[in-house]
Order: structure tokens, then sequence, then C-alpha cells
């Protein structure tokens, strides 16, 4: 069991995630938008960040960014969830810090998927 | 359970219990299921147009609860209350009333083969609030169907609704 | 395959694809009006661009297909190789109501293209630069599989930051080690001393040999997060020829897992029976009931009985429980509460539409956004509004070159305001345009015989004619430079949610509308008022005066009527101790008092025994467990925990009606 926090400002795809994550026996905390991540992120000790890149207040990328540079999150993986599916968007994201993407739509099983893959 | 069921004697299904409540001289039977409370007589608010085993109204921790008199709603004559008078509050069908009583008086079990029909045997109940009457104890215990006690005002109801659809249509 | 139901998420979808529509109507309506803010454009784009995410997800795929269109002509907008024209706003808004529209049909269960979002889409695709670019699925890359492999040889070196993104070279080689059987080779050579090593870089460097025939998308893919961060060359070990069926499955699976959905569900539907709550009011909430736990406590204390030196603080717990109980129930009613924005959001739009169609230029200034109201009430009050600020723009306002002859600007402003005022809510719709023509309201009350003579009415008594019902009807509305489309109707409403409305207008300045609504349904301003032994609420909104009876001011009529005289005007008294039979003493008509109420625009005198005070009470349904009673519109739980009936004045009002026709 890992402890996710799961970032989107839609609230349908975050129960989604969440729903999802926590069926497979995880902890999952939400957030809806980077700042909001950023906040949670400060209380709880996350072992793995997915977030959407497109939000309101902080977009994911400025948030992957952002939290880069506190030392306890330096190594833990972060997954964006994206529907772009331009090579742009990822590699912003990983010029931010990103660990990989998850790209839009994915069914609940490619969620699992790749959670499994970065969780080991 | 199962014992039971495999026990030759028992009965197929299983018992059920009984409030018995007193009017009169005679002993009602209270589906326990449909209890929810018995309370001591309090005033209650009366309401227009209601017909007169309604009582009212009376505030059931933020519920506005319909009370009504079994002995009126029997045509029997209506007692004094007292301190010994008893409100039941039933539930049926998701609505909740009060139904006062003289008194009550115990807790039965009652097999269903042990319920017989009600012969027309001049009681001072009219039959069709009767589900059947049974004997505990050397006492005849008639049991209410209470989903039926506040039903015959239907009529009125109908009446009410024809009424205020009227109102609409001269509005 | 996963168990998670995905239809589960649909009417969460459902209720923020609105939310966005309506956030992207807004800023496609400021955009319009030259606005520059580039987090506009970004508000629309991410509208567009989270509906198609979600309606991908879960398994709209009409409304993806639709949206994506959109989502694209936002991207060049946003990136500037676009102006965002006045086609594209018009565009892009036709676009939203489209959505909307297909977001329904989906949530009902039903096809969500139609012949309309069909030539849309058509129009958007066309608009969009070049190509109407579908999403490309990676099939370049099936090309390089169609060899026999029978292995892979990996040289993998990652750059020293690889770690801090949260890769982790140990966890790709077991993703590796799924495919088949593995062998490692670990490069150490530029380890540097312990002393110089940052335990956060990497330094190794691995040499990897897969013993499996995968396909080189499943070799690479293991790597694909860290392209960029690491020196990379994957080279397969080839034997005998390609196996063809291999590159069909591959080339077929991104489409199968593309494929549509059917989830629906048919339980949803667009009508809306929850209410959304800000965090920070439930935080409120469990604040309070934690408190009232606390106080509870404290009180129990005195179960055993109190002695005289803890009296005062049993009164100081019983104050605090008081305060508290008071506050709980406050928060519990803000739940209700929503901003009215929720009902001024549409108005930017029609007001833009309705001028543009009747060449009429208008400015729309709406205040108070954030005021809440009940959600009750909110969901009623939209059609008023609508109604008045329709007619404001049809006949309110002039024409440019009208209001330029009167010495006015060209434009015209309509003011949407909302705000407090005492217990109640207040919206007001105003214009700054010609004012009621007093002149052709009194022609047309003498025409529809609802006066005889306008001689001696005040302005504000022919103002009220408006709301006359039968003073308009459809046919009438061009005729008169004054309003009254159906404006008993709008005053109907507005009284049926406990409201009441007045009109002020000014000839050549303006006419303001101002619609007063109460906070709450739930909870009344009430006067207390004793009949027989009974005692009724009567609500202090339809309340115009309360008058004590003199033997002059009382005729009978026949048939055993009574006429009160107010103001003038005489009026028929009922007394609610015949109408609801009440028990006690029946009182001389000059011995009481006549409460002059008003339902549906007609005074009628209440005759009760005398006032007993003013309260606020929490209404409660007889319905629930009893039944509907004529003249009756609820109940109430006093003081003393009894309950009192709340007369329903414009029921009230009806009955005395019939017994007037009978």
């Amino acid at each position: 069991m890992a402890k996710i926090l799961a970032v989107d400002d839609s609230a349908s795809m975050r129960s989604m995630v969440a729903f999802t994550l926590r069926g497979a026996g995880h902890d999952v905390e939400e957030a809806d938008n980077g700042q909001a991540a950023l906040d949670s992120a400060a209380v709880h000790k996350f072992d793995l960040i997915l977030a959407d890149v497109n939000m309101p207040v902080m977009d994911g990328i400025t948030m992957v960014r952002e939290i880069r540079t506190r030392a306890d999150y330096r190594g833990i993986p972060i997954l964006m969830l994206t529907t772009e599916s331009n090579p742009e968007k990822k590699m912003e994201g990983k010029a931010a810090g990103a660990t990989g993407w998850l790209v839009k739509p994915f069914d609940p099983d490619q969620l699992l998927a790749t959670v499994n893959r970065v969780l080991g | 359970m199962n014992q039971q069921a495999n026990s030759a004697t028992a009965a197929p299904e299983e018992a059920a219990q009984y409030l018995t409540v007193n009017l009169g001289n005679e002993e009602y039977g209270v589906d326990i299921l449909a209890v929810r409370e018995i309370r001591g007589w309090t005033p209650v608010t009366r309401i227009p147009q209601a017909p007169g085993y309604v009582l009212g109204v009376l505030n059931l921790r933020g519920a506005i609860v319909p009370v009504l008199d079994l002995r009126l709603r029997f045509g029997l004559a209506r007692e004094e209350y007292t301190a010994t008078t008893v409100t039941v509050i039933v539930m049926v069908n998701g609505r909740q009333f009060g139904v006062v009583v003289d008194a009550v008086s115990d807790v039965v079990e009652v097999a269903p083969g042990d319920v017989r029909p009600v012969p027309d045997m001049g009681t001072t109940v009219d039959t069709e609030y009767l589900k059947g009457l049974t004997s505990v104890a050397e006492r005849m215990v008639l049991l209410l169907d209470v989903d039926r006690l506040l039903q015959p005002q239907d009529a009125q109801m109908l009446e009410a609704a024809l009424a205020s659809s009227d109102v609409k249509a001269v509005a | 395959m996963s168990k998670v139901d995905l239809a589960q998420f649909h009417k969460a979808f459902y209720e923020e694809s609105l939310d966005g529509l309506d956030a992207m109507e807004q800023a496609l309506l400021a955009l319009d009006e030259g606005a520059e803010d580039p987090e506009l454009i970004n508000v629309v784009f991410r509208a567009a661009h989270s509906i198609k995410g979600g309606a991908a997800t879960f398994g709209f795929t009409d409304v993806a297909a639709f949206t994506h269109v959109a989502e694209n002509l936002m991207d060049e907008v946003r990136s500037g190789r676009r102006p965002m024209a006045k086609a594209v706003v018009e565009l892009l808004l036709r676009s939203g109501d489209t959505v909307r529209d297909m977001l329904s049909l989906s949530m009902a269960g039903q096809p969500a293209a139609t012949a309309e979002s069909q030539a849309l889409l058509a129009e958007l695709s066309a608009m969009v630069s070049g190509h109407a670019a579908a999403p490309v699925v990676a099939v370049a890359k099936a090309a390089a599989a169609a060899e026999a492999i029978e292995g892979w040889d990996i040289a993998f070196r990652p750059f020293d930051y690889l770690l801090k993104s949260g890769n982790d070279p140990a966890r790709m080689f077991r993703e590796l080690e799924a495919l088949g059987p593995l062998a490692v080779t670990c490069d150490a050579s530029k380890l540097p001393a312990l002393a110089d090593m940052d335990a956060e870089s990497s330094y190794l460097g691995w040499t990897l040999s897969l013993d499996a025939g995968a396909k080189r998308a499943a070799v690479e893919g293991v790597f694909d997060w860290v392209d960029g961060d690491c020196d990379l060359t994957v080279t397969p070990r080839i034997a005998a020829p390609a196996p063809v069926a291999e590159v069909a499955a591959a080339a077929a699976a991104p489409v199968a897992a593309a494929a549509p959905r059917a989830v629906r569900d048919p339980a949803a539907n667009s009508e809306s029976s929850s209410v959304r709550v800000g965090i920070e009011k439930i935080d409120t909430l469990i604040n309070l009931v934690g408190e009232l736990v606390i106080t509870q406590s404290m009180l129990s204390q005195f179960n055993d009985g109190v002695d005289a030196s803890q009296l005062e603080m049993l009164r100081h717990g019983l104050a605090q429980l008081g305060r508290h109980t008071r506050e709980l129930q406050e928060s519990v009613m803000s739940i209700r509460m929503l901003p009215i924005s929720t009902v001024f959001n549409r108005f930017p739009r029609l007001v833009r539409d309705l001028a543009q169609k009747l060449d009429k230029k208008v400015v729309l200034d709406m205040r108070g956004e954030t005021t809440e109201l009940d959600k009750t009430v909110l969901e009623k009050i939209g059609d008023p509004l609508v109604h008045l600020v329709r007619n404001a723009i049809d006949h309110g306002l002039e024409m440019p070159d009208k209001r330029v002859a009167a010495g006015k600007g060209d434009t015209g402003t309509l003011r949407l305001e909302a705000f407090h005022r005492g217990g109640s809510i207040v919206v007001e719709v105003a214009d700054n345009g010609a004012g009621l023509n007093r002149e052709a309201i009194v022609a047309k009350a003498i025409q529809r015989g609802i006066i005889t003579t306008g001689e001696g009415m005040s302005d504000e008594a022919v103002s009220d004619l408006i709301f006359e019902a039968g003073f308009s009807t459809a046919a009438a509305t061009t005729d008169l430079s004054g309003r009254g489309v159906g404006m008993d109707v709008v005053r109907r409403n507005v009284m049926d949610l406990g409201g009441t409305v007045a009109i002020r207008s000014v000839q050549g300045s303006g006419t303001t509308f101002t619609i007063t609504l109460p906070l709450t349904l739930a909870i009344i301003d009430g006067l207390t008022a004793a009949v027989g032994d009974e005692i009724y609420i009567v609500p202090l909104v339809s309340i115009i005066e309360s008058v004590q009876v003199k033997p002059d001011t009382v005729r009978s009529v026949a048939g055993g009527g009574e006429l009160f005289r107010f103001r003038d005007n005489w009026m028929p008294i009922v007394r609610l101790f015949d109408v609801f039979g009440c028990a006690g003493q029946r009182r001389a008509v000059d011995e009481g008092i006549v409460i002059v109420v008003e339902g549906e625009g007609t005074r009628i005198g209440l005759f009760v025994d005398e006032l007993i005070g003013q309260q606020q009470a929490v209404v409660k349904s007889l319905e629930a467990n009893y039944r509907r009673v004529t003249g009756i519109s609820g109940a109430t739980i006093l003081a003393d925990g009894s309950v009192a009936l709340i007369a329903d004045v414009t029921g009230l009002v009806r009955m005395q009606a019939r017994r007037k026709a009978a």
C-alpha cells in the first residue's frame, strides 16, 4: 500500500483515479490544483503523485518544478496525467522533474498498470 | 432458525410479536415491527378539516406527527385522557402517526397458525381493521391491521384533491 | 478487466462539464467585449480540454470528438497562431451550446451526435487551419517490428540527474525482466570517490541482454520516460523471417483500446438534486458539532442534580448550548445557500444575443453576484428574472438613435444587482431607458376593463397595473412602449417564493424592478395570532397591516359575509375561527384584529382574536406524515415544544374567491 496524491481540477477524473487506487488498497489524498497539491504534500508524505497538467491557480508543470525543490520529494515518482499527446508537453513535464506520464484517456486498468510500474 | 424449521411440530413461518393494548374491555394487538415508540399522553394541536378521530398533530423530535384516537376511530365513547392514557407511535409505509389507546399491556408472541379469521360477532370494531384474532392465555386478542387505520380517509383525500384542482382551474 | 464501474463518475463529469461550459461562455463574452486577458483564453481552452479528456475517459466518444476540434481551435488561439476574432467567439459560443446539448443527450442515454452537432463540427473543422487534426496514434514504430527477433542488446547509461526525476533503473530492469530472461552487467567505472559522491546522482551504466523476442515498442516503452535523460541504444538480435501476424496485432491494439464503451446511466438526468457544498462550510459544521459535544459533556455533570453553588455554571452552560444550537442551525441552513451568480451567469449571453437581434446597444452591469440564496429559491427565480431582463431590453431600452435624440448616450445600461436588506435578499433589474408610459398603460387598462378611468390614480398605482392578470397578452407586446408580457406571471412566481415585486419608473430615465425574497424557505418571519383557544402563524411577508376593528369600518353583506374598509377600499373579512373551525369562543368583530394580507394580488382581512407577537418559524411539512390541509402551508414548533399551524395566505385568498363565486 502506498500513499498517493491525485491532482486534477476535474472532480470526475480525480474521483475515478482515487476510487481505482483505493480499490487497489492505496491510501489516496486529492487536490484540485497545483497549489493545493503543494499544500497537501507539505502535510503528508506521499510515495507517488499523479498530476494533471492543465489546471487553474497552478498548473501541474509548475507544481512539479516547485515540489522537486523540496528535499523530501526529490526522488519520489511523479506521473503527469495529460491529454497532450504532443511531445513538447511531455518534455516540459520531464524538464520540470516529472518521472513519467500517463496519456488520457486511460481506463482504470491502464492506470493501475502504470502505477504499479513506478511503485515496483 | 434452521433447527426450528427442521422440527416437525414448529410452524412453517416465524411467530410474530404483537404489542397488546387495551381499549375498553377489549385487547388489541399491534404488530411490534410497526411500533416506534410508546409515550404518555400530551396535548396535541388540532388540525382543521380533519376527521373527528384525528385529534391533531404533535411534535415528535421535530417531526409533525398526526395522532388518532383508536376509541373514536372505532366509534367508542371518548375517554378522559389521563396519566395512564398512552400514545403508541407507529410507522406504516414510511409515515408516522400516533394511536391513542387506554393503556398498553403486554408483548405476546403469535404463531401464524394461531391466527383465526374474525367471525362477525358484534365486536365493537369494524372487522375491516382487523387481521384476525388469537387467544393468549385465555384472553382473546384482536390483531389490528395498522396499515388501514388512517386509510379510509382516502375518500376525503380524493375530495380534497378534487377541490384543490378545482381551485387551480379557477385561478 | 478492472471492476471499476465508470458510470458512477458520469454525474460528476456532467456537472463539472456544465460548470466548465458556463465559465467558457463567460470568458468568451468577456473576450467578445475586447478583454485581452490571456487567462480568459486559457479558461476557454481548459474547458474544452477538460471536457474532451473526461468524455474520452468516460466513454462519451461523440462529445470527445467534438470537443477535440474545439480544443484544437483554442490551441491555435492560445499559441498566437490565430487571433481571437469575432467569428471564432461566435463559433465557440455555439459550440458550447451544442456540447451542453450533447452532454444532456449522453446522460439520457441517447446518441449525442445530431445533425446539428455534425454540421457545427464541420464548421469547426473547417476553421481549424490546415487539416482536421485527428489524434495520431503511434503507428510509425510498427514497421520496425517487422523483423524476427530473438533477443535485445541494450546499452543504458543514465545522466547523473536521472534519479532525481523519480526514475529508478532497478524498476526498469524489473519491467524488462517481465518480458523475458535478462542478464545485467554493471559499469561502475564512472563512480567517483566516496567523498565526492552525491547520493541523489547516478554514476552507473549498464549493459543488458534480453533473451526474448519482445517487440521493440515494448522494450523501448520501458525507457520512454527517460528518453533524453540517458544514453540508450537498443539493438535487436535477428534470426528468422518476420512473423506478419504480430505486426497486424500491434497495429490493431490501440484501435481496440479506443473503441467506444457503451456505458450509460439511464437513471441520471439533468435535474440536479444534489448540492455541492464548500469544504469550509463543512468544516464550520464539524467545529460547531465539536463545541456542542463539549457543552453537552459539561452539562451532563448536572445529571445528579445541581446545588446552589453550581447554578451560575449551569446557566452559563445553557446559554452556551443555546448559542451553539443557533449557530448550528444557521450553518446547516447555509448549506442550502448558493451564490446568485449561478442564475446571473446566463445573462451576459442573453443580453448580448438580444441586443444584437434588436440592434440595440446595451451594457450589462452585474453586481453582488456572490450574494447567497436558498437553492430552492434560486431554482425558481431564474425565469422571472429572464422575463424582466428580456422586457427591459425589448421595451425599456430605446434604439440608439432615439436615445441620442433624447439626449442620452446611445448605449443603454441594464443593471442586475443582488444584495441583503434586513432578513431579505433584494434583486433589482434596472434600465435607464424610456420608463413606463403612463398614458399607454391607463389606456390599455381601460381597454382591458381593469379600470374605468386613470384619473386620480398615483403613478405608483398606474405602474402596478402591469402586474394585473389580463393586462397584457402575447399579441400585445409590440403595440405598447411599456412592458407587460405576462408580468402577472412574474409576480405570481415571486409571490410563490414568499417574495414581492415592486416597480419604480421615471418617464424618460428608466425603470427599476425590485424583487424582495426571503433568505430561505425553511424559516419564515411570522406573526403569532390567537384564534379561539388556538394559535396560528401568519407569514409576515404577506401582511400589509394589522388593524383594530371599529364597528363603522365593518359592513355585513348578504349571505353572511363581512366587508372591512381599509384605505377607502372594502375587502372581505375571513374569520380564521370559522375557516379553521376553531375551538373556544367566537369573538364579535369589534373585539378582534384584522390582519390585512395580500395573496396573488388580492387583499383580504384575516380576522383573529389578538396578536401575540412576532417570531421566526422553522417551517415543517404537514404532508410528510399526514396530508395537505387547505389554508395551511405547514406547521412549526413553538418555544414550549407544542405545534402551531402556519396560515397559507394564497390558499385562503383562493378559498375566499371560491366562496364568492359559489
